[in-house]
Parts: C-alpha cells; structure tokens; sequence
C-alpha cells in the first residue's frame, strides 16, 4: 500500500471544496468576520491557520495513543498554543506593521475552531501523515473562503486589490465610490453567508433535511 | 367580454404549463390579476372567505401612503425652490432643470404647482428606479422559483423612496433596493418570510454603504451646491436640535411647522400630519395594528419625560419635550407605515403593545444620548424587528403555561 492513498488524497482534497470549514462545517467564521477587510491581512492569517492547523495536527497525531482521553482537550490545547505563539513571534519579527493590525486575531487562532475541531475531530483517530494533509487542506479551504470575502471586500469597500488601486476612487479624481459597508464587520457575514448559499445551491447533497 | 378581457385571455394561453412561455407564467399572473379579479375560486372546505385578500392589503396601505407622497413632491419642491437663490435660477443645469425650463413652471416657492412638479422631478426617478431594480429582483426569485409575483413589492417600494433623501444618486438608491429585496426578503423565502422590513433593511444598507450621501446637512434640500441663497443652512430640523448650543426653548422653533412638515428632511418623512392620516386610514381598515401605534406613543413619552427628569447641563437633547420628538425625523412616518408592517411586528396583541413601547424608548433613547447616529427610528425599528420572534415566543409560552396551571399541571411545563 503506497503511502499516499485514498485516505491522504481524501484528507487533502474534501476540506478545500466538498467540506470546507467554513462553508459546511460553519468553523472558524469570527476570524473571518474581522480580518477580511484587507486581502494581505487575510493572506497572512490563512498561511497562521494552514501552519498550525498541519503542525499541530501531526503533534496530537504522534502522542494520540499515549494521551489518556480525560485530559486530551488540555494536551491538544497546549501544543495549539504552543504554535501560535511561535507564529507570533516569527509574525512580529518578520511583518511587524501588520502583526500590529492582526493584534489579537493571531492569537486568537489558539481558540479557532478549525484548529481544534480537526485536532480531535481528525488527528486522534488517524496518523501523522494523513494528519498533516487533513491540517493543510483544512487551512487551504480556510483560505479560500477567506481570500474571495476579502477580495470582495477589499475591491468594493476600499477600490483595492492587496493594496494595490483597481478602482481609481472618485475622492482621488477617479470615479469609484467606496462602500463603506464593505469595511465593517457585517458585510463579511454576507459576503461569507452567499458564499455558503452559493455552495450548498451548486451541492444540493450539503443541504440541511428539515 | 371586454376587448382587454380577450386580449389577457388570448395572451395567457402561451404561458400555460406546456407551452413556449411557461418559465414566465409568473409575469402574466401578476399582470392578469393586477388588472382583473383572479378567476380561480376555493374550492375546498371550511376555508376563510373574506374580501381582504393580500392585493386588496397592500392597496390599502398605498392609499394611506398618499398624503406622504403628496408631500413629499410638494415639500421637496418647496424646500428647494425656498433655498435657491432666485438670481441663479437661470443658469442651473441638469435634465430636471431642462424639463422645468421646458415646461415653464419656475422656482416660485409661493405656487403649488411649481413646488410640485419640481419636487415630482425628483420624486418620480427615484420611485421608478426603486421600481425597476426591487422588480427585476421579484421577477427573477419568482421565474426562478416558480411562485407568483407578490403585491408585497407595492408597498416596499412606495415606502422606500419616502425614506430617502431626494439628491440621493439613483444607482446608489438600486443598490440599496437590491440588498433589501434580495438579502431581507428573498433569502428567507419571499413576501411573509421576511424577518426585517426590507425597505429599511435597503435604507440601512444605503446608510452604511454610503454614508456621506444620506447625512449631514447638504443632503436634504435639492438643488445644486452654489445655487443656495446666502445663510442657507440645509440642516434638518432635527439635525439642527442635536447640535443645540443653549438650552431648548430658547430658539422658538414652532412646533406646528415641524407638524405640518414643511422642512428639509428624507422625501415623505418630514410630515408628522400626512403620517396621522395615514395612520388613521390603517386603523380604521384594521390593517395597521393600533396597539403598535399606542405603544410606541407610550414609549416615547415615558422615555422622553425619565430624560427631562434627569435634566443635562451639556446635552440639551435631554430636556426635548416628548411631542417633539413625534414631529421630528422618521418618528412619524416609521411609527405609522414601518413599524406597523404586519410580517415584521409580533403576532400576539400583547406582545405588538410592548414591540411599539420598546421602539418608542429606543428611539428616544438613542437620539438622546447616542452621539453617533442622528436618527434612531430607523435603527430601532430594525432592532425590534428581531426580537419581534422573542416577544411573541414569551407571551405563547405564558399563556401555554397559564391554561396548564388552570387544566391541573396535567399540560407541558
């Protein structure tokens, strides 16, 4: 049996589309809500996601037959936390302006649910390969929610695309008007909620039986 | 048989199922019953049969709606004309002057007629952009889904325009109506399903997309920058009152002015009079809730007379009387057509009379001491649509646990 089967490919691939994080398993939405204004911002939180997610998914993989079950929230936590700080300092380090305007949300990706959600949910029942493919294609689906909000967003709300002018804006002598609904928290949600709409009316098979 | 009887007859075969037009079936019934009684009769048993259906409801409301947009051409015409320098008239630009040029009314602040078809000018656009845009939207959920049109679109779209300020740009006022119908209504499943009246959820997308274009005081009054008589100050009334330097009383504003609402302000908002008779058309049909209505007087009055209680040195907001606070904004006009809107207000009698109450204090309650936003009625009727649900849930529950008390304990709990 080669070491990347059916069960790696699947780990890998399922998370990006068919069960996106946040578009089918409705985690980590609260991040996505404050940092997609600006594309760099969501760049930089996707690639913290997609790093801890994998490293702390093969770490829990490792040490999941020697966890005693009644203390493997605490165990799961520690090394999560262990991660994020180790991405903050590198962040605070290496893009120090935008590590201020990330503040907190970096270190709130200790309690984002993607994080713990695929460390017990994934990574105790399965190995530290399969594990690491779970935490990237988790991070990458992530991601991709996050960097189409923050591309709308960004585009409308500020006539930008990473910072660059796409929309010349008419206080500039160019003729966009910025939405200024774009830049605070409710648009992400319904940007992030048509998202979800869209998904689930091209997957009739995600829908909700009531 | 009329010729046009024949003609809708003739014309509704190629939409029947089967047929090349079929998809578009919904477009034909809401033209076929917008013009004739609708041919299709109960056929089933105990069924309520009453003459007030749903087209007949939103008829009504419209109707009640008329004074508001009589006023709100005359006033938007009056205001402009009063604020416009007579010596600039001439050399204003734009299409709505070509037309007025064209038709040879002038700027006479002191005709009616004039006021009324300058106001019209900007009225109308707005109206039948509203129109084009909410209706698209309603005709694209109704094909796609393959429902009827509903009338529900009749009154968003009257009460919309009347709640915008007349220079608002048209692309700006499609924008907003778009958000409404689709995310507040459509989303949830159409006319009945919506949980947020969508006319105020499209003015509060408008309002936080674009805020520079529906606030502060160079919005309300339409004419052109430059064309104003020297002094003009384009402030709405109650934009002015916020910014009070001395204490209230002290500047003799009239109170029966700000009544009859003839002041800059959104399009059919500023008349607290049109509002009453309209108000008092949906009480005596039965269609607006009373209760609501009620409430939200008591609430603005209990809330208005805690702050004149306290009393403020700085803030002179707290001693605004609370009959002012009727006259002035939206109150009025969102009181009488917004709150009142049935699929969005509480269901139980109780629950309409604490809805209207809790409107009435937030209303106050932000004007008052919230520095950020001007205008609350908006805002506050938004609120307590959501949590109209949670009101109603509290007083069903209660009376399920009263008559299980009253049954023995033998009920659910």
């Amino acid at each position: 049996m080669s070491a990347f089967g059916k069960r790696e490919r699947e780990a890998l691939l399922a998370p990006i589309l068919a069960n996106n994080p946040i578009g089918v398993q409705v985690l980590g939405i609260c991040s996505a809500l404050a940092i997609t204004t600006r594309m760099d911002k969501a760049f930089v939180m996707t690639m913290g996601v997609l790093l801890v997610t994998m490293l702390a998914n093969v770490a829990v993989s490792l040490v999941r037959n020697h966890t005693p079950g009644s203390i493997r929230i605490i165990v799961q936590l520690s090394i999560i936390a262990s991660l994020v700080i180790v991405f903050d300092q590198i962040l605070k380090a290496t893009l120090y302006e935008l590590s201020l305007e990330l503040s907190v949300f970096v270190g709130l990706i200790i309690t984002n649910c993607i994080v713990m959600g695929r460390a017990e949910g994934y990574a105790m029942q399965n190995p530290p390969l399969a594990s690491a493919l779970d935490g990237i294609g988790n991070g990458l689906g992530y991601g991709l929610v996050l960097m189409l909000t923050a591309f709308i967003r960004e585009l409308l709300g500020a006539g930008k695309v990473f910072g660059f002018v796409v929309l010349p804006l008419a206080k500039d002598g160019g003729w966009y008007v910025p939405n200024g609904m774009m830049l605070i928290a409710p648009s992400g949600l319904f940007i992030i909620a048509g998202l979800i709409w869209l998904l689930k009316t091209l997957k009739p098979e995600l829908q909700d039986k009531d | 048989m009329s010729a046009l009887e024949r003609l809708l007859e003739k014309a509704g075969r190629a939409f029947e199922p089967g047929r090349p037009l079929a998809r578009f079936h919904a477009l034909f019934e809401a033209t076929d019953t917008f013009i004739m009684t609708p041919p299709s009769v109960t056929r089933g048993a105990s069924h309520v049969r009453d003459a007030l259906d749903l087209k007949r409801m939103m008829t009504i409301v419209v109707i009640a709606m008329l004074p508001c947009i009589f006023m709100a051409m005359y006033n938007t015409g009056l205001q402009a004309n009063l604020a416009l320098d007579p010596a600039k008239a001439a050399s204003l630009e734009g299409w709505r002057h070509d037309v007025m040029r064209l038709a040879g009314m002038g700027y006479s602040p002191g005709s009616v007629a004039a006021c009324l078809f300058h106001g019209s000018l900007y009225f109308l656009p707005l109206y039948i952009v509203t129109l084009a845009a909410g209706g698209f939207w309603e005709v694209l959920f109704a094909v796609v889904r393959r429902h009827e049109v509903n009338e529900g679109f009749l009154v968003t779209s009257m009460i919309y325009p009347l709640i915008l300020p007349a220079t608002l740009p048209l692309w700006q006022a499609a924008l907003g109506i778009s958000f409404g119908v689709v995310v507040a209504k459509e989303v949830f499943g159409g006319t009945g399903m919506n949980f947020v009246n969508p006319a105020l959820a499209a003015r509060a997308f408008v309002f936080f997309a674009y805020p520079a274009d529906i606030s502060g005081d160079k919005v309300w009054t339409a004419i052109p920058p430059g064309a104003a008589v020297d002094g003009f100050s384009g402030a709405t009334l109650l934009g002015e009152m916020r910014l009070l330097a001395r204490p209230f009383g002290e500047q003799g504003y009239s109170w029966m002015n700000a009544f009859v609402g003839l002041e800059p302000g959104s399009l059919g908002e500023t008349s607290a009079l049109a509002c009453l008779a309209g108000a008092a058309v949906l009480i005596a049909t039965g269609i607006g809730s009373w209760r609501i209505m009620v409430g939200a007087v008591a609430g603005t009055a209990a809330m208005a007379i805690v702050f004149n209680a306290i009393g403020s040195q700085t803030n002179h907001w707290y001693a605004v009387p609370f009959w002012w606070h009727m006259v002035l904004g939206g109150w009025a006009f969102g009181v009488a057509f917004m709150a009142t809107d049935p699929v969005t207000a509480p269901f139980t009698d109780k629950g309409r009379l604490i809805y209207g109450f809790l409107i009435g204090v937030l209303v106050v309650l932000i004007r008052v001491v919230n520095p950020a936003y001007p205008e609350a009625v908006m805002l506050a009727i938004l609120f307590m649509n959501v949590m109209a649900p949670l009101i109603d849930f509290g007083f069903v529950k209660a009376n399920i646990n009263r008559r299980a008390r009253r049954a023995g304990g033998h009920g659910q709990a």
